[in-house]
């Protein structure tokens, strides 16, 4: 099997679209020997983005789309969810556990710590009027497994 | 897949077991579905059994969150059973569990709300 490979995807700014978002990730992922907590974690990261995307990006206008890009190349993933949004002013801010710029919404804060923990890295692009592009990564364990 | 809400009302503790996937998209219909029940001035208690959610994301912390700080102005106590591993880290990373007790079991959450 080849090992290196990606996929785009792009689809509205609708919230039924989160889960579908997070299923076809994990479903072009499950070519590798990936774990099912690596694939919970993974759905779980795509989800909070996406969702970020949708309601801070878009703010609920549907006629926004939402971008991913997934490869993978020798057990290293990447992940890139972008929106063309209206970006985040302070990102470190954003970035806070707990933190939210909509707590009438009863949003926990928590979607980037989350992001952090569940993945190696995490960077993210932003400008106020042009969107936010989230990039992630993480190593599989099975490359691990075999490299020792 | 989406989200199954039961519920049921034991003494002044609401069940609510989740089915399914828990995500910004099904959070409204959880929250509002909650709001309704509570508006039953008996209730002062929540167990949330969460045996069959097979997935859950930040917007599940908001709404849990959401429902304990209504539940704890009565009073009242939250009690979250039967979680999956990642979910349970989810919580972890929220401070979630400083708030609300965990228990393995149904059972068991009730009984520490009294009720048999």
């Amino acid at each position: 099997m080849n090992k290196q490979n990606f996929m785009n995807l792009e689809f509205a700014a609708l919230s039924q679209n989160e889960s579908f978002a997070r299923v076809a990730v994990a479903s072009f992922l499950s070519q590798l020997d990936v774990t099912m907590e690596e694939l919970e974690e993974i759905k779980t990261v795509v989800s909070e983005a996406v969702t970020n995307a949708i309601i801070h990006g878009y703010e609920d206008d549907p006629s926004g789309i939402v971008y991913i890009h997934v490869s993978y190349n020798d057990g290293l993933v990447e992940l890139t969810i972008e929106d063309k949004g209206k970006g985040i002013d302070d990102v470190g801010l954003a970035m806070q556990p707990l933190y939210t710029s909509k707590p009438e919404l009863e949003r926990s804060g928590m979607g980037f710590t989350i992001m952090e923990n569940f993945m190696d890295s995490l960077e993210v692009a932003t400008g106020v009027g042009s969107g936010t592009k989230v990039r992630l990564t993480k190593r599989l364990s099975f490359r691990a497994a075999m490299q020792n | 897949m989406s989200l199954t809400i039961d519920m049921e009302t034991k003494n002044d503790v609401l069940v609510v077991r989740l089915r399914g996937e828990l995500d910004h998209h099904t959070a409204d219909e959880l929250r509002s579905k909650v709001d309704e029940a509570l508006k039953g001035p008996q209730i002062r208690h929540i167990v949330l059994s969460l045996a069959d959610l097979g997935f859950m994301d930040s917007s599940g912390i908001g709404v849990i969150l959401g429902r304990y700080k209504q539940i704890s102005a009565r009073s009242g106590e939250m009690v979250v059973c039967s979680i999956n591993p990642t979910i349970q880290r989810i919580f972890e990373m929220s401070g979630l569990f400083k708030v609300i007790k965990f228990r393995e079991s149904e059972a068991e959450a009730l009984t520490v709300l009294g009720v048999a």
